[in-house]
């Protein structure tokens, strides 16, 4: 952070980031939970709705216990993040006061009275209500976390893609322009696309890892056998939606936010026909020199993957770091400036809103002020750039982006692997499974024995340890997700407009600290409750 | 109030439901404590609004203004 040369204390910026990471990555464990096993708990009802069977009924009710546990753990975590926006980052909070409020407000009432009336009548409904109702509030639970978690991400892709607004000089704040355009962004779509449907994933690694432990102790199998069924369906469809919502979700990255995309591909020098990069040694402790290296060293590359992913065409034009840096021509032969010139655009836009307030403050004539709103608004779209005293600052951490952004694709491929496989164990499906346990047999994965037959019970117990180490491994995928997303924009909190070292409030470093070390004792505390409750209830078993 | 009213009917639920809670207790007891610990211990002595307190009412714009100008 070399660019702290102001007033600012550089700790302060550093340990305000690092507590907005500690809080979101721990909020963030609680929620993808929430939202796969909403999915999970509604389907087990829905096949007692359908069913009538009292074994529906108990397997419904317990995966809602497990629901209802990480529930109440993660209500409010959030909320910390909102005083963090107040205290740590006022000055980003004021700038962009208009636009967050409406979503944060929507997510606050739906979270409050959606959740709220339908998880009482899910736990407490049960032979008080018809069974439809008891579902539609089933399904309502689920529904109400699924569109709180819309609001949180508009909010999140605003910061990534500011559209729908326009900022107010004499406010000092970005106004909403069009709430639609806030609420619809075609960047917040994308996010929320992929990241619920890979939150489903880890509920669905949940289910499996749970159910697989019970035929590990010969207890609950008929539960835990009709669970993985739903599981490994819910899983491989989630890892394959996840995967095409990732792709939808790289090309909005492509267009709004090409840097992020050169540093998660270590993409030096761009052009047409890229590759995406399998593997290459991007050190992880440091910086690249990506001015000097043609590319990253030892790599190895999917010709054209990369500009299939990001424009879906394999002979798309991808631009790479230096690229970006220098200026280039786009596909459609604009010419996107370079950072240099962003930088002139910036301060030009900087000292044009103080000789604006200057102005208005002295009561100087409409025609001067029309004038220099007028400037204001033409350089605007850099404003963020006025403050950049070197043009490598405005390339995020490369060794982060990308070895976080392989983690995650490679945890994901591995889990549609693992689902596939799973799916064809336990349905009997023609051809398929019988190939999937002849494959497994050869490779010595089973027994000639356990080959022959469809029965996923009984198995050795490094069967059913499996999806028990995967499932914090879903969590790694989750979250590196997370920091793809978040570091990839650096050093913007809001992508060109407020870079990090300006949204900061001017805090004694100590401060900030003291209460990132005491989230850190909160937090870890309350995930050890969760865990222990978890688990303890996990024991105990459905006819707890 | 008649027994199979609207609000008799919700109330019960509500009622009912709090009384039979095992698992419940628990976790509402974490929940509690963690609001306290949330809106009373954190919020008020660690997390106060930094614009409120360093700028008068009504004139924050100039407090940001001046804030972000000056850190060019």
């Amino acid at each position: 952070m070399q660019n702290i040369l102001l007033n600012i204390d550089a700790g302060t910026i550093d340990w305000s980031r690092a507590q907005f990471a500690l809080t979101a990555i721990y909020h963030w464990l609680f929620v993808p939970l929430t939202l796969g096993l909403a999915l999970i708990m509604g389907i087990m009802e829905t096949c007692y709705y359908r069913t009538k069977k009292r074994f529906w009924k108990d397997t419904a009710k317990f995966w809602q216990k497990l629901f209802g546990i990480n529930f109440a753990m993660g209500v409010a975590t959030g909320i910390i993040l909102e005083f963090e926006f107040g205290t740590n980052w006022s000055n980003y909070s004021w700038f962009v006061g208009d636009i967050f409020g409406a979503p944060l407000a929507v997510e606050g009432i739906l979270a409050f009275f959606m959740e709220s009336t339908f998880v009482a009548v899910m736990f407490f409904g049960w032979n008080k209500v018809s069974r439809g109702f008891h579902l539609a509030s089933t399904w309502l639970t689920g529904l109400g976390a699924t569109i709180s978690a819309w609001w949180i991400l508009v909010a999140n892709a605003w910061m990534q893609y500011p559209v729908g607004c326009e900022f107010n000089p004499d406010t000092m704040r970005n106004e909403m322009v069009s709430f639609f355009d806030v609420a619809l962004s075609p960047f917040a779509v994308d996010k929320f696309c992929h990241t619920v449907i890979s939150s489903w994933i880890i509920g669905a690694v949940f289910t499996v890892a749970v159910s697989c432990w019970y035929l590990m102790k010969r207890r609950e199998q008929k539960l835990a056998v009709e669970s993985i069924k739903i599981g490994a369906v819910v899983g491989l469809i989630a890892a394959l939606g996840a995967a095409a919502t990732g792709h939808k979700s790289a090309q909005s990255v492509g267009e709004v936010q090409p840097m992020k995309l050169a540093a998660m591909e270590a993409l030096y020098h761009g052009g047409t026909d890229q590759g995406l990069t399998a593997v290459a040694w991007v050190n992880p402790c440091e910086q690249p020199d990506f001015l000097n290296e043609s590319e990253a060293p030892l790599k190895i590359e999917i010709p054209y993957a990369l500009s299939f992913m990001a424009t879906n065409d394999i002979h798309g034009y991808v631009p790479g770091i230096n690229d970006i840096l220098n200026g280039y021509t786009r596909p459609d032969g604009t010419q996107e400036p370079s950072v240099d010139e962003k930088i002139e655009r910036g301060k030009q836009a900087i000292a044009t809103l103080a000789e604006y307030r200057k102005a208005k403050k002295e009561g100087a004539d409409e025609a001067t002020l029309a004038t220099q709103l007028s400037l204001l608004k033409d350089n605007m779209k850099y404003f963020g750039y006025g403050y950049i005293k070197d043009k490598s600052e405005v390339v995020p951490n490369i060794p982060i982006n990308f070895w976080a952004f392989r983690i995650m694709v490679g945890l994901g491929c591995l889990f549609i692997l693992y689902f596939a496989i799973m799916l064809l164990l336990v349905f009997d499906i023609p051809f398929l499974s019988v190939l999937t346990r002849r494959l497994l047999a050869t490779v010595g994965l089973l027994t000639e024995t356990e080959a022959d037959s469809s029965n996923i019970t009984g198995l050795p117990n490094w069967h059913y340890w499996v999806p028990i180490v995967l499932l914090p491994l879903a969590y790694i995928a989750s979250e590196s997700g997370w920091l793809v997303a978040e570091f990839g924009r650096q050093p913007w909190t809001i992508q060109d407009m407020l870079p990090t070292w300006v949204a900061v409030s001017d805090l004694q470093s100590s401060s900030v600290i003291i209460t990132f070390f005491l989230f850190l004792i909160l937090f870890t505390t309350m995930l050890a409750v969760e865990i222990n409750i978890l688990l303890k209830q996990i024991k105990k078993g459905p006819q707890s | 109030m008649r027994k199979d009213s609207f609000l008799y009917r919700a109330f019960d639920l509500y009622y009912d439901g709090f009384r039979h809670m095992t698992l419940g207790r628990t976790l509402w007891a974490i929940i509690i404590v963690k609001l306290i610990i949330i809106f009373a211990v954190l919020k008020v002595f660690f997390f106060p609004n930094y614009i409120k307190q360093h700028a008068e009412e009504g004139s924050e714009d100039a407090f940001v203004a001046t804030e972000i100008i000056g850190r060019q």
